[in-house]
């Protein structure tokens, strides 16, 4: 903010607390020319109007919260001036987690009062310690831990299940976890590394053009539709396996997919963007590209072991 | 007390009953609105899979209704009356007064058409689109020269105390309106704000606080000024308390719209001067109150057989109540446990049933009767009965709210042992039913005695000029 704009909110806002406190000063003296408790010498439609006093409690009422006000302006701020506390509810207008990061660890190098900080330290403290203790067991160990297995799906739900839905099965381009059908990979170590690094996929191309237009697409589409078991034209999906050279860089000679590159199965009849004629027809002429958001930063590693965990669970099943 | 006042004849009575009348039948029409969309909150399939009939569009119309239509009506019909008796001089002009009232009703009219529609701006208590916007800014342009033009032909020395209020809420609603609904047109019936990000949300709730604070705040305190000391028969308790709290409230009104974006995007000192200016509030608010009550002293006795006297000090103790309460949840502490749930619609409707149309109902009662040659309504029972219906729904109103409210600030912020959260919003939701069954009963009652109204307004308005005169007095 300008030195301009921040005086200008200061002086404003100063000039209506202390008028506040002189418009009562003023009043509170009677000099109304009229004897206390005795009626004004105007009337308005017959109503009248006494000059009594202000009762007391109201007027002592009234100081006292413009003292206070002054008083806690002065501890948290106005405008530039930061208050005598340095007080924040959080350190605001940075617009990356690592800028976030680093303002933070000058805050507290620096002694600041950053509220937020605070409430995090706090919650740290104090629920930190289970965390902890779930990090330090190995899955065998949690599998066998209902407890633990309920935080986990507890921490799913608030932070996964806006995608992967609260049962985890998934939506369209969000993928079912509960399935045993993975992208890049079922392991535990895996699930781990997908949830703290997050993924973003190769993105699979738009292939309209290479295939050599609709016709081109229709045949590939045709041979796809036929790797899952289901009848198709056998003129179509002939012509469609001759192209299918060109997907199967990513997608395997036998179409089973390449979980070192997110490159999903396509002989299971599960389909992470549809299955339908349509929806394959789609994927092949426009592309598809997925991302998966990177949560060691937001939650820390003992978290992601947890969620991991009960993600694994889930087709993993004693 | 002297009486000296002119005679009927040299008033604007005309403006007075139209607005008068309208003030009764759109409180019916918004406050049924409130009930059916209260009901779709407990059975949501009222809505009848219809899109105009959707609790979104819906919603809008209702506060539009209640405040634009009820509020804004009863100020315009209270403050022709209080102006032309209290200056002892005619309206300004006879023909601005009748622009004012059918312009306001076209405004009414297309926020009734539009907002079921689904056109809207998006923006709380202004949503309707441009043009409506433009029309009313019109409106309200001729109100304003009218008020002013009869103050500066008046016929008395000093400005009575209920016109400062009227005045200042007729400057600032007009102030609000214009600068938060500056927008963009892109076509007739569609515009995007002229601010954006946190700087638009500051806007919107500098203006919808104040529209709370002037309009719906200075404006009945107006006519709490008039009506209070005219039915109780009492001179006002304390002229310098009026300078006072007057000046103090109105200084302090505009600053306080930031308490609504606790905890938000909003630079922190912004939050911090809402809440510091809210709480000084306090005291100038209650201002008002303390004047409203004191007046009566030496006449509470008549609060045993005069029910409008009944619906005035009720009204007074209402808005006590409220501006205890909102100062109260402006605490960023406090707010932390009440924003975003339903104790704050149980607070908004404290102030609005307790408070606004309490006194605007006393008010009507105390006016209707005397805008046609006779002083008293048809039926003081009728009155009685209104009296404690509104009582009753409003108290089981808001209760119901702040019970619903604290649950579910509660729940929201209840946690595990490990930190998560231990209840899910469809969790809270649930918690929540019985009390929508119970909000929508309390304004089933409140709606039940506006009924009443308008069956004793019209039995009154077809007596005979000088047929209902204080008899059982």
């Amino acid at each position: 903010m300008t030195t301009f704009w921040s005086a200008w909110i200061i002086i404003g806002s100063l000039i209506v607390i202390a008028g506040s406190a002189y418009l009562l000063r003023m009043v509170i003296v009677d000099k109304m020319g009229v004897e206390e408790g005795k009626e004004m010498p105007h009337t308005f439609d017959g109503i009248v109007e006494l000059n009594n006093p202000l009762p007391r409690w109201w007027v002592i009422m009234f100081a006292a919260s413009i003292v206070w006000a002054l008083g806690y302006l002065a501890v948290y701020g106005v405008a530039n001036f930061e208050g005598l506390t340095n007080w924040k509810s959080a350190n605001k207008e940075f617009y990356s987690l690592s800028d976030v990061k680093a303002a933070n660890a000058k805050s507290r190098e620096n002694g600041e009062i950053i509220q937020y900080l605070g409430e995090l330290d706090k919650a740290d403290a104090v629920y930190g310690k289970t965390f902890a203790k779930y990090a330090a067991m190995p899955v065998e160990q949690l599998m066998e831990d209902s407890d633990a297995l309920k935080v986990g799906q507890r921490l799913f739900i608030q932070n996964c299940a806006q995608c992967h839905g609260s049962d985890a099965r998934g939506q369209r381009g969000f993928p079912n976890l509960t399935d045993n059908d993975w992208l890049y990979g079922g392991s535990f170590d895996k699930i781990k590394e997908t949830i703290s690094l997050g993924r973003i996929s190769t993105g699979m191309m738009s292939w309209k053009a290479v295939l050599g237009g609709d016709q081109g697409v229709k045949e590939v589409v045709t041979y796809v539709r036929s790797l899952s078991g289901r009848r198709v034209n056998a003129k179509d999906a002939a012509a469609g396996k001759a192209k299918f050279a060109l997907c199967a860089g990513c997608h395997g000679a036998s179409g089973t997919g390449n979980q070192l590159l997110g490159a999903p199965n396509l002989t299971d009849n599960i389909w992470l963007y549809g299955g339908s004629t349509a929806a394959i027809t789609d994927s092949v002429s426009n592309g598809r590209a997925g991302v998966m958001p990177a949560w060691s930063d937001i939650l820390g590693h003992d978290k992601v072991h947890v969620i991991a965990a009960y993600v694994y669970s889930l087709s993993n099943k004693k | 007390m002297t009486h000296t006042s002119p005679s009927h004849a040299d008033y604007n009575y005309t403006v007075v009953r139209q607005f008068a009348i309208a003030t009764v039948i759109l409180g019916i029409v918004g406050m049924a609105v409130g009930v059916f969309i209260a009901s779709q909150l407990y059975w949501p399939q009222l809505n009848f899979d219809t899109p105009w009939l959707t609790f979104s569009r819906l919603r809008p119309l209702h506060t539009n209704a209640v405040i634009f239509g009820f509020g804004t009506s009863a100020l315009f019909a209270t403050s022709y009356y209080v102006v032309q008796r209290t200056c002892q001089t005619r309206l300004f002009s006879d023909k601005l007064a009748s622009f004012t009232f059918w312009g306001w009703m076209a405004v009414i009219a297309c926020a009734v058409i539009s907002l079921p529609l689904g056109y809207t701006s998006t923006k709380e208590y202004a949503e309707l689109e441009w043009p409506i916007d433009i029309l009313l800014a019109v409106v309200w342009t001729a109100y304003a020269i009218n008020f002013f033009g009869t103050l500066m032909k008046r016929k008395t020395s000093h400005i009575y105390v209920a016109n400062w209020f009227y005045g200042a809420f007729i400057i600032v609603v007009l102030i609000l309106h214009i600068v938060n609904s500056a927008a963009v047109p892109v076509d007739w019936m569609k515009s995007y704000s002229a601010y954006g990000g946190a700087t638009d949300a500051m806007i919107q709730w500098w203006y919808g606080h104040n529209a709370v604070g002037f309009l719906l705040t200075a404006g009945f305190l107006g006519m709490m000024y008039y009506f209070v000391p005219k039915q109780a028969e009492r001179p006002v308790y304390s002229y310098r308390l009026s300078i006072v709290h007057f000046w103090a409230l109105i200084a302090l009104y505009i600053w306080a719209g930031s308490h609504h974006l606790h905890y938000t995007a909003l630079p922190d000192w912004t939050q911090t001067v809402g809440m510091v200016m809210s709480i000084i509030l306090f005291a100038p608010s209650w201002g008002g109150m303390i004047n409203g009550i004191m007046t009566l002293s030496g006449a509470w006795h008549k609060l045993r057989t005069d029910p409008i006297l009944r619906f005035l000090v009720i009204s007074l103790s209402f808005y006590g109540m409220s501006t205890f309460e909102g100062p109260m949840m402006a605490i960023k502490t406090v707010n932390a446990l009440s924003h975003y749930t339903d104790w704050t619609i149980g607070h908004v409707h404290s102030g609005a049933l307790g408070w606004v149309a309490m006194v605007s109902i006393g008010a009507l009662y105390h006016m209707i009767p005397r805008l046609y040659g006779n002083t008293e309504m048809f039926s003081k029972k009728l009155i009685n009965t209104h009296f404690w219906l509104a009582t009753i729904g409003t108290v089981i109103y808001i209760v119901a709210m702040w019970i619903s409210g604290i649950t579910q600030g509660l729940m929201w912020s209840a946690v595990n042992a490990d930190g998560t959260l231990t209840y899910s919003f469809v969790d809270s939701l649930q918690a929540s039913m019985p009390f929508y069954l119970m909000r929508a009963i309390g304004g089933a009652f409140f709606l039940s005695g506006m009924f009443i109204m308008l069956y004793n307004v019209i039995m009154t308005i077809r007596a005979p000029a000088g047929s209902l005169v204080e008899k059982d007095a």
